[in-house]
Parts: C-alpha cells; sequence; structure tokens
C-alpha cells in the first residue's frame, strides 16, 4: 500500500491531524515541565484521567464526550497537586504520587463497580488515535487553540520562572498565577493525549521529546521548537508504522521517540562536544 | 529632602520558631553603596529575600522608593542578582542573550513582547559587561565568572535604580572578583546606581562600599568603614586581631 493510499483514508486524515495538534502542545509543554522538574505531572494527571473516563464510562456518557467530561476532574486535581505542594510542605513529586494513587485507585473501584474493564476504558489506557472521530477531533483543535494562545500570551512568563522562580519574583512576575497556569495546560493537554498514546504512556508524549531536544539545541526557543519537531514526527511515523506493519499506534509512537532520543543523545556525545 | 530608595524599621523574621532577623532598621539613599556583612547564619540573604518579597517578615515595615513594599509594583526599578551556586542549572538550554532578555520583563505587561529597543538594550549591555563575543553561546557551556557576568547583565539591562546582589562572588577566582567588583563600581558612579552588595569578601567592601553594615540577626554596625575600623565598640566586639583582619587593606 502507498503513503497515498494510506493517507486517503478519512481515519489517517483525522489522526494525523489530531495526532500532530497533541504531539505540538506535548512537546511545547514538556520542555517547561522536564525543566522545572515535573515530569511526571503528566503521569500523576493521566491516572487521574483513569478515575475520571470510569466515572464517565459509569454514567454512559457518550464515548465522543468523554474528553470533555474529564476536563473538570483533572483540572481540579493539577490544582490539588499544586496545593499539596504549597500547603502540606511535601516535595512535587510526592505530591504527584498522591493524586497519582489517588486517580488510578478510584479508576479501579469505579470500573469494578461497573462491571469490569470493557472496550472503551481499554482505549483509552492504551490510546487509539485510529478511532479518531470528527467531533473528537473539532474537540481537539479547540481545546488545542486555547492551550496554543494561553502559551503564546505567558511564554515569557513561563520561560522566567523556568529559569528561577525567585529571579521572576523579583522582576514582579506572580508566579503562583504562572504555575497555576503550567499546570492547568498540562491537565488540558493529558486529556487530548489519552486517546493519543493511552493513559498509560502520555507522559512518554511529555517528557521524551523535551529530554531529546535538551541533548541538541542550542537556546530556550529552539529547545521548543525542537521538541515539537521531534514530536510530530514522531507521532506521524509512529501512525504510518503502526498501519503498515499492524502494530499499536501508541506503544509505536513511543519506541520511535525513545530512538529519536538515542540519535539525539549519540549526536550530542560525538558530535556537538 | 532625597527620597530613600529603601527604608526598614523594625524588621523581624522567625524560621521554624528561631528569631533570625530582630528589629533590622536602616535607610538606603539614591547613588549608596551599601555592603552588608556577617557571618554564615547571621540573616544577610534572609534581609535580602524579605526586602524583594521573597519572605514575608513577622514584624515590620519595608519600604522601596517610598512605597510599602506589598503594594510596589515598579520590579524594573530594582535588579537581583542572586547567589550563583544557589539556584543554577547548568543544563539549563538558554543562550546568553535570553538570559540577559529576561531582565526586561518587569516592567512590561503580559505578553511581555520583545520590541527592537529590547534588542539594542540587550546589545548595549553585553558590550558593557564585555560578553558580547559570547552573545549566543548556551549559560552552561561558560566558565563561573562568564556566568556571573551573564547574571549581571540580566540585572542591570533594565537599567534598574536599585542593584541588590547577594554573595555574587561566591565560587569566582580572584581576578574575576576584582573585575566584578570594578564594574560594579562603574555602574554605582557612572550611573548613579544605588548598589546594596551582601558579601563574606570584608576587604572588597571596604574598598568600594561607601556605607557598611554588619549584621548578626541584628545590626552589629552601621556606618562607613574607615569608621568601623576606628571604633573602640567594634574593637571590643570582635577582639582588636578580628579587627586587623577585616579592616586591613592590601
Amino acid at each position: 500500500m502507498t503513503i497515498a493510499e494510506i493517507l486517503s483514508y478519512g481515519f489517517i486524515q483525522r489522526a494525523l491531524i489530531a495526532g500532530t495538534l497533541i504531539a505540538v502542545l506535548c512537546a511545547v509543554l514538556g520542555v517547561f515541565l522536564v525543566l522545572r522538574r515535573l515530569s511526571l505531572i503528566g503521569d500523576g494527571l493521566a491516572h487521574v484521567t483513569f478515575g475520571s473516563v470510569a466515572v464517565a464510562l459509569i454514567f454512559r456518557i457518550n464515548p465522543v464526550y468523554v474528553t470533555l467530561a474529564s476536563v473538570p476532574l483533572v483540572l481540579l486535581s493539577s490544582l490539588g497537586i499544586l496545593k499539596l505542594t504549597e500547603r502540606a510542605r511535601i516535595y512535587g513529586d510526592a505530591a504527584i504520587g498522591i493524586v497519582s494513587s489517588l486517580g488510578i485507585a478510584c479508576g479501579v473501584l469505579l470500573a469494578s463497580v461497573a462491571g469490569g474493564y470493557n472496550v472503551d476504558l481499554f482505549s483509552y489506557l492504551f490510546g487509539n488515535i485510529l478511532s479518531i472521530s470528527s467531533t473528537e477531533l473539532a474537540i481537539s483543535a479547540l481545546l488545542f487553540g486555547v492551550v496554543m494562545i494561553m502559551v503564546a500570551l505567558f511564554y515569557n512568563d513561563l520561560f522566567a520562572i523556568t529559569f528561577d522562580e525567585d529571579l521572576a519574583r523579583s522582576s514582579g512576575i506572580k508566579t503562583d498565577l504562572i504555575n497555576k497556569v503550567l499546570v492547568l495546560l498540562t491537565a488540558l493537554t493529558v486529556v487530548l493525549a489519552m486517546k493519543v498514546v493511552g493513559i498509560m504512556l502520555i507522559s512518554a508524549l511529555l517528557i521524551i521529546p523535551a529530554v531529546a531536544a535538551l541533548q541538541v539545541a542550542r537556546g530556550f526557543r529552539a529547545t521548543i521548537v525542537t521538541a515539537a519537531g521531534f514530536a510530530v514526527f514522531s507521532v506521524v511515523a509512529g501512525i504510518f508504522g503502526s498501519f503498515a506493519l499492524n502494530l499499536p499506534t501508541g506503544a509505536t509512537i513511543v519506541i520511535i521517540n525513545i530512538i529519536l532520543f538515542v540519535l539525539a543523545f549519540a549526536c550530542k556525545r560525538f558530535f556537538l562536544k | 529632602m532625597q527620597l530613600d530608595v529603601l527604608a526598614i524599621d523594625g524588621l523581624c523574621f522567625n524560621y521554624d520558631g528561631n528569631r533570625v532577623l530582630d528589629g533590622i532598621s536602616f535607610r538606603v539613599q539614591a547613588g549608596d553603596y551599601l555592603g552588608i556583612v556577617g557571618p554564615n547564619g547571621s540573616g544577610k540573604s534572609t534581609l535580602i529575600r524579605t526586602v524583594l518579597g521573597l519572605a514575608e517578615p513577622a514584624e515590620g515595615k519595608v519600604e522601596l522608593f517610598g512605597a510599602a513594599r506589598a503594594q510596589f509594583s515598579e520590579w524594573r526599578r530594582i535588579g537581583y542578582l542572586p547567589q550563583r551556586i544557589k539556584f543554577f542549572n547548568p543544563n539549563f538550554p538558554a543562550t546568553v542573550e535570553e538570559v540577559v532578555r529576561l531582565g526586561l520583563l518587569a516592567g512590561k505587561r503580559i505578553p511581555r513582547a520583545v520590541t527592537r529597543g529590547d534588542d539594542e538594550a540587550v546589545g548595549k549591555t553585553l558590550e558593557l559587561m564585555g560578553i558580547t563575543g559570547i552573545r549566543r553561546k548556551l549559560i552552561g557551556d561558560l566558565s563561573g565568572g562568564q556566568q556571573q557576568r551573564v547574571l549581571l547583565a540580566r540585572a542591570v539591562v533594565g537599567g534598574p535604580e536599585l542593584l541588590i546582589l547577594d554573595e555574587p562572588t561566591t565560587a569566582l577566582d580572584p581576578e574575576t572578583r576584582e573585575n566584578f567588583y570594578l564594574l560594579l563600581e562603574r555602574l554605582n558612579r557612572e550611573q548613579n546606581t544605588t548598589v546594596i552588595l551582601v558579601t563574606h569578601d570584608t576587604w572588597s567592601i571596604g574598598k568600594y562600599a561607601t556605607r557598611f553594615l554588619y549584621l548578626d540577626k541584628k545590626i552589629i554596625f552601621a556606618g562607613t568603614f574607615d569608621d568601623f575600623c576606628r571604633s573602640p565598640e567594634m574593637t571590643s566586639f570582635f577582639g582588636e586581631h578580628a579587627q586587623h583582619l577585616i579592616c586591613h587593606r592590601h
């Protein structure tokens, strides 16, 4: 089958568009999260998403709207992680661990109450980008627009708090507000990404392109652009590769990301130093 | 009457039930070069963090340019250079230019867009600091002295009236340290930038600062460095030998 023939399928077109949008979002936010040592927040919020998907499935919410139904709970959880860090004086990774465990425990309990794991729940756990509908694509495009506008508006503030929070505060930047913006945008992105790589592998899309870009990029803006390039390549190549070889798409995307990271690391090790 | 750049009255700060700062009061006026010294744990950095709003005092008032700190919003008037090793991530992917440009965010509204004027200001500051040749290098690839110049450039690029430096020369070799102090003196003398310098380096304080404050949870001495060296109270406080070591100029 030629690439043109593959591209003629509507579900492939939708998967490529949605995948590209989500790859860009994950990569851009991933650079900030990795440098702020909040890499695993995506994982934690993904586990909360598991709980919220279970709730949505119990209430027999139309699968098309499960993504939207998950948004409020995941947004609240992201703020919960910040509050735990501030108020309970615990480190960010521990706060992520607590919220993550709560999310997955609730998800398992609710799934059990609802009569066990079904096909829908599995598609969220491991991703099923090839099944994205036109409505889900429209929702993805809308959320992509919201997140990118916010990132553009707060880019300099996000850069400043990522470089050093105290320095940012001494410049009059409201660091508490910007931290909230970062985790809320991450929460929205996680909800979007669950259909691409699945809840289990979301953190890969947030972390690996950013870490790969950090190996080779020269400058902060360049790191973000490079990470986005890596992420888009991995998603596009993953969709084509998985379709051609009849492999699970989410896992293929993650493996391609890992290969890109190894290549970037080798490039830094042997050519850039 | 000249407006105080910084006025502190009765400032107290507690940490875990212990008093770290006790009844601190002093004023800084435009053009002053104030050196703050004291032993480890004397509260020097806490004092600076309180001034900058990074820590909340238990008691007392802090005023910046005549406004209570809580109401103060003109942060572009203040440049801050923290102790390098405390915060610096050596793998941070920003170029020198990007780091220096961060110093211009204070005076802007969201989205704090960069203007052509900003690029000119960055260029001039890089030139002033003698780091134009490394503008496209990653900050993590620089030597300690170069990194500190970059961070000083970030602090002064917005043309602040008050420059606050917290142990800026830690981990610098003697020659780089001396050059750094000369740069600060130039800013103070030629651009009338008010400087508050926290340091262990009492020799440099004596050489460059016009005013001197010895802190050990409370103010032990405030005045000029010469007054400090001639003060019999300080002789009895430190002992003759220690005072001689502090005051000895090479």
